[in-house]
């Protein structure tokens, strides 16, 4: 392939890059669109369950039409399967599960990521309402906050930012980030390059990013 | 002789349903969700109701009766749900344009807060302190309190005249059981309500049909069963169709 073809991160990769965090024995939320594909990465043999926030506990892969159960589905409202050892209950322990601190890691998508931790998914400027769902639930009290993100908007305005502009979903609690160009992680004055996806620079990265940006082991 | 929960129809099961009445919606990206009871409560008619659930539905196809249809109806004053709108800024929830316009109230709660809430009226605990939204938007001018040197947000229970709710197995007692996720919310908006109405997928058991140690919810907190007729006549949980991104 081209080097323009290699360029960055796509989807899948972002959320393979999140996944290869995943340790063994992990309880793992992973919020709807791109944080779903982290399921789809093959991370050996480590044993992950994954907990949806309508009480499904150890649910697996997404079923094509024909074989589906009706009665099942995952948080986004696919038809999943079950794996051995999986159970169900209802909601309030589901996020009984979510509030006492059980969730090793939930991956979400967001529209911005604050130097400090801070993050906004539920409302874009211009609404009245928004869509909450689970996520101030599992920002609050997940072990650890990934996000998944393009690192710009389709206008080119950086979406890695010193505070957020938009409502935040929870403050102080995103650990790591993945965007089309690299995995970062949130320091306080801006963010730490961990990792800078085939073919971006630093440069590159810093001039795409609303926060100060070092490189991972250099002030 | 106890009374006997078992109706023959919908409307007969909703048809006391006053004007300004609070109704809770069980179901989650569709199973466990009342599509029959709530087509019977848009032909009954009644209005300025409180309509509470996850969301108010429509984003999908195809689309099954919902909240939405109420609104459209002009049956809602307000609701209480976790989404007003949908997780993608690009789809339109078909309620979020009348409460855009103001010609409904919304009340939007975090989905682990709007259960424990629902969780709390059926349990009697008149409200409690989680740490869901502390530092948000919704937290704003609302009390919090430090305990353990975190701070957490104060939430109250959220008691519903009437609950609608699906079940997969049901017994003449009013027992009933779910079958995998269509659990979800049912359970606990059926402990909310002083009213619970339940369409049931399977034919409804004698009493004693259901192994007690096997009942998700016990017949104390049930008081109407209809059994679902076959399709076309009953509405059937269907695959959602794939959207394109």
């Amino acid at each position: 392939m081209s080097s323009t073809e290699t360029k960055g991160w796509d989807r899948q990769q972002m959320a393979d890059r999140l996944a290869r965090e995943f340790q063994d024995g992990w309880i793992v939320n992973l919020g709807v669109g791109i944080p779903t594909l982290c399921s789809n990465t093959d991370i050996g043999d480590r044993d992950i369950l994954y907990h949806a926030e309508n009480g499904v506990i150890g649910y697996g892969p997404v079923l094509p039409a024909g074989q589906e159960d009706l009665h099942l589905v995952n948080a986004g409202g696919q038809n999943v399967s079950l794996n051995p050892g999986a159970a169900i209950v209802h909601h309030a322990d589901s996020f009984g599960i979510i509030r006492s601190g059980r969730i090793d890691v939930t991956v979400m998508g967001a529209y911005e990521v604050s130097a400090g931790g801070d993050f906004a998914n539920w409302k874009v400027g211009s609404a009245k309402g928004g869509g909450i769902g689970g996520a101030m639930d599992l920002a609050a009290c997940a072990r650890r906050v990934f996000i998944i993100l393009e690192h710009n908007t389709r206008k080119g305005e950086p979406r890695l930012l010193r505070h957020c502009t938009l409502p935040v979903t929870a403050r102080g609690v995103v650990t790591l980030v993945a965007t089309n160009l690299g995995l970062f992680a949130p320091n306080g004055d801006g963010f730490a390059v961990r990792e800078l996806a085939p073919g971006i620079s630093f440069e590159e990265a810093r001039a795409k990013t609303g926060a100060p940006l070092t490189e991972e082991g250099r002030a | 002789m106890a009374r006997n929960k078992i109706l023959d129809s919908f409307a007969a099961a909703i048809a006391d349903i006053p004007d300004g009445a609070t109704v809770a919606f069980g179901g989650f990206a569709g199973p466990g969700t009342p599509y029959n009871l709530t087509k019977a409560l848009l032909e009954q008619g009644a209005k300025r109701l409180t309509c509470i659930a996850n969301t108010t539905g429509g984003a999908h196809q195809p689309r099954m009766p919902d909240i939405g249809m109420l609104v459209e109806n002009g049956q809602v004053a307000k609701v209480v749900c976790s989404f007003t709108a949908a997780t993608r800024p690009t789809d339109v929830l078909p309620f979020t344009p009348y409460y855009e316009r103001g010609e409904v109230e919304a009340e939007l709660v975090p989905q682990g807060t709007l259960a424990e809430r629902l969780r709390a009226a059926g349990a009697g605990i008149p409200a409690f302190y989680t740490p869901t939204a502390v530092g948000t938007e919704l937290a704003e001018g609302r009390e919090t309190r430090v305990i353990n040197g975190r701070e957490y947000l104060l939430e109250y229970a959220l008691p519903c005249d009437y609950a609608f709710i699906r079940a997969w197995r049901a017994d003449a007692a009013g027992n009933l059981q779910f079958r995998l996720a269509q659990r979800n919310f049912c359970p606990l908006m059926a402990m909310a309500a002083k009213t619970v109405v339940v369409e049931v997928e399977e034919d409804i058991l004698p009493a004693g049909a259901i192994d007690p140690d096997q009942v998700h919810v016990s017949g104390i907190f049930v008081q109407r069963l209809v059994k679902i007729p076959p399709a076309p006549e009953g509405l059937w949980t269907v695959r959602r169709q794939e959207r394109a991104r």
